[in-house]
């Protein structure tokens, strides 16, 4: 480093590089900015085409609108039940299938590979899955969403790795000192794979979070569906009138700001824990890559 | 402790392998069930491949995969290169950190953003285009846009997180070598072709085979939200095919004939993709 200096070919190149990572960086950032800055707005502005990232004609009408809207308490508290016991069984299924895998001296362990593996390279597909949860009596229910994908093989993979890296010394001392496999895995384990735990989990949980097929083909009726497959409704399909059911006066006034609201409204929970969570995603997916 | 995944494996994941071929080759009556059924032979397969939707629904499927292959799998190796000669720390976990967020956002939200943006009459894109004097376009009717929107949107919600293996690739590799280099009069262009490249080039392998083997199932959850019967033509492909054949129409047979033959293309696919790795690099996935 010491002897570099900036040849005029290296400076260039460093402009070019600024300029292409910021308009990345202006690429993602903007829509997000626009969508909050619209979901103020009065719509005329929005059709006018005059608001960027700064809301022109205040109004906070939308948003009351949408937070008034019985359905989304309702389809929020659905979400946040699927994502709460979603997570909890895929991960325990996961710990389950990841732990054995990952005990170099277990007999089995090849077969148990295998058949985590397998189902990676080939699947029978969206209609036989759908038939085996219709035989099984699981739609219309909530078992339809939280058991049918539970187990992701690639996680799977990815927590055995973790696994492999505790000392097998640590369990032959706990063996000897009396602990069970059980207590093992409980009081030893367990509790060094916190991170991985933690990790793995919120993986599960954004993706149950954000699910939204498994709604729409499951579930029929209205007080199960989750915020994507209402978000999909008001925005996507278009049908503003549920939430500006008793209004008929301004509705063409808001439709478009309604729309905006409810993907803000939609978004936030996940932009607010982006911060806090988006670290052990990225150790996560790095320990993964790195070892796997 | 391994019986419950099992359990779960053998109920989700192979009992619909089975139903599949079995399925496939019956008249399947979802109140008479698997015993009652009568059986149909290849006649779902022939149907398929006799149907004006087969040579279609391959194309989309391909041409959509091939875009992917072309535009979006090397973006993240570039921009992971472009953001690895950035010298400033701050910066650099900045710009990373704001290109993870798309990922974490979900595919109705991606897609909301999508119809609200090319809106004709409200969205910014069009109020955009009407400043530059063009016409208003209505794009999600227009099959001609279909693939590069669809294009576009997979680019801008997996840049960064697809980025992260490579990030991490970049870190493994040892610096003396860059030393080295720097030493025997190597400039940066030298030093990325023939120390950085080869060193994330089993990263780029690994994922391209993977890519591959899901070249056949490509996002078709964000297909469904954004297509619509006008542009069926170009947006149509192979799994919301399925969808609407099997689940909103309940031609369960039919689907699961079609399915099929989208796994077993998917195998083959990544079966002679590891094969051409193993023969030309050291890296494979078995």
């Amino acid at each position: 480093m010491v002897f570099r200096r900036m040849t005029l070919g290296g400076l260039a190149f460093s402009c070019i590089n600024a300029l292409v990572l910021g308009l990345i960086v202006v690429m993602t950032l903007y829509p997000f900015l626009y969508v909050v800055s619209a979901s103020l707005s009065e719509q005329l502005y929005i059709q006018q085409g005059r608001i960027g990232i700064i809301p022109m004609g205040f109004q906070l009408e939308a948003y009351k609108r949408v937070l008034e809207f019985p359905m989304l308490g309702r389809s929020y508290l659905n979400t946040i039940l699927y994502t709460a016991l979603g997570t909890a069984i895929s991960l325990v299924l996961t710990v389950c299938a990841a732990y054995p895998m990952s005990r170099r001296d277990l007999p089995g362990r090849k077969l148990m590979t295998s058949i985590v593996l397998i189902p990676m390279l080939f699947g029978g597909g969206l209609i036989p899955t759908f038939l085996v949860v219709n035989a099984l009596g699981m739609r219309d229910s909530i078992w339809a969403i939280v058991i049918p994908a539970a187990v992701t093989s690639f996680y799977v993979f990815i927590q055995r790795t973790f696994f492999e890296q505790i000392p097998l010394e640590l369990e032959d001392a706990a063996k000897i000192d009396g602990c069970s496999m059980v207590q093992t895995l409980f009081k030893i384990i367990l509790p060094l794979a916190l991170p991985s735990l933690v990790t793995i989990g919120l993986f599960y949980a954004v993706n149950e979070w954000n699910s939204f097929f498994p709604a729409m083909i499951y579930l029929n009726d209205e007080k199960l569906f989750p915020v994507q497959i209402l978000l999909r409704a008001i925005v996507i399909q278009n049908q503003t009138d549920q939430v500006l059911v008793d209004v008929f006066d301004d509705k063409n006034l808001l439709s478009e700001s309604i729309k905006y609201s409810t993907l803000v409204v939609a978004t936030l929970p996940i932009l607010i824990v982006y911060p806090f969570i988006q670290k052990y995603f990225v150790q996560g997916s790095m320990m993964g890559s790195i070892k796997g | 402790m391994f019986l419950p995944p099992l359990i779960y494996y053998l109920i989700f994941r192979y009992v619909p392998v089975v139903m599949a071929v079995v399925i496939s080759m019956m008249d399947y009556n979802i109140y008479k069930g698997i015993f009652g059924s009568e059986w149909a032979g290849f006649k779902h397969f022939i149907d398929f491949f006799n149907s004006v939707y087969f040579g279609r629904l391959l194309r989309n499927t391909l041409m959509i995969n091939l875009l992917s292959l072309v535009f979006v799998f090397p973006a993240p190796i570039i921009f992971a290169l472009l953001l690895n000669e950035v010298r400033n720390s701050l910066i650099k976990r900045m710009v990373q950190t704001i290109s993870y967020l798309p990922h974490f956002v979900s595919t109705v939200i991606v897609a909301s953003m999508a119809v609200t943006f090319l809106s004709p009459s409200v969205g910014l894109i069009n109020n955009i285009l009407v400043q530059f004097g063009m016409e208003r376009t209505n794009f999600l009717l227009d099959p001609n846009y279909f693939w590069g929107i669809f294009t576009f949107m997979d680019l801008w919600k997996t840049l960064g997180w697809s980025a992260i293996l490579y990030f991490a690739a970049l870190t493994g590799i040892n610096t003396e070598l860059y030393e080295a280099a720097r030493v025997d009069g190597a400039n940066r262009w030298h030093q990325t072709w023939h120390i950085t490249l080869p060193g994330i080039a089993p990263t780029i392998i690994i994922l391209l085979l993977l890519k591959i083997g899901h070249m056949l199932e490509i996002g078709y959850e964000l297909i469904v939200l954004l297509y619509n019967p006008n542009t069926y033509l170009t947006a149509d492909v192979i799994g919301t095919y399925v969808y609407r054949r099997g689940i909103l129409d309940a031609n369960y047979s039919f689907a699961s004939a079609v399915g099929l033959f989208q796994s077993v293309m998917g195998l083959l696919l990544i079966i002679i993709a590891n094969k051409l790795a193993r023969k030309y690099s050291e890296t494979s996935l078995w």
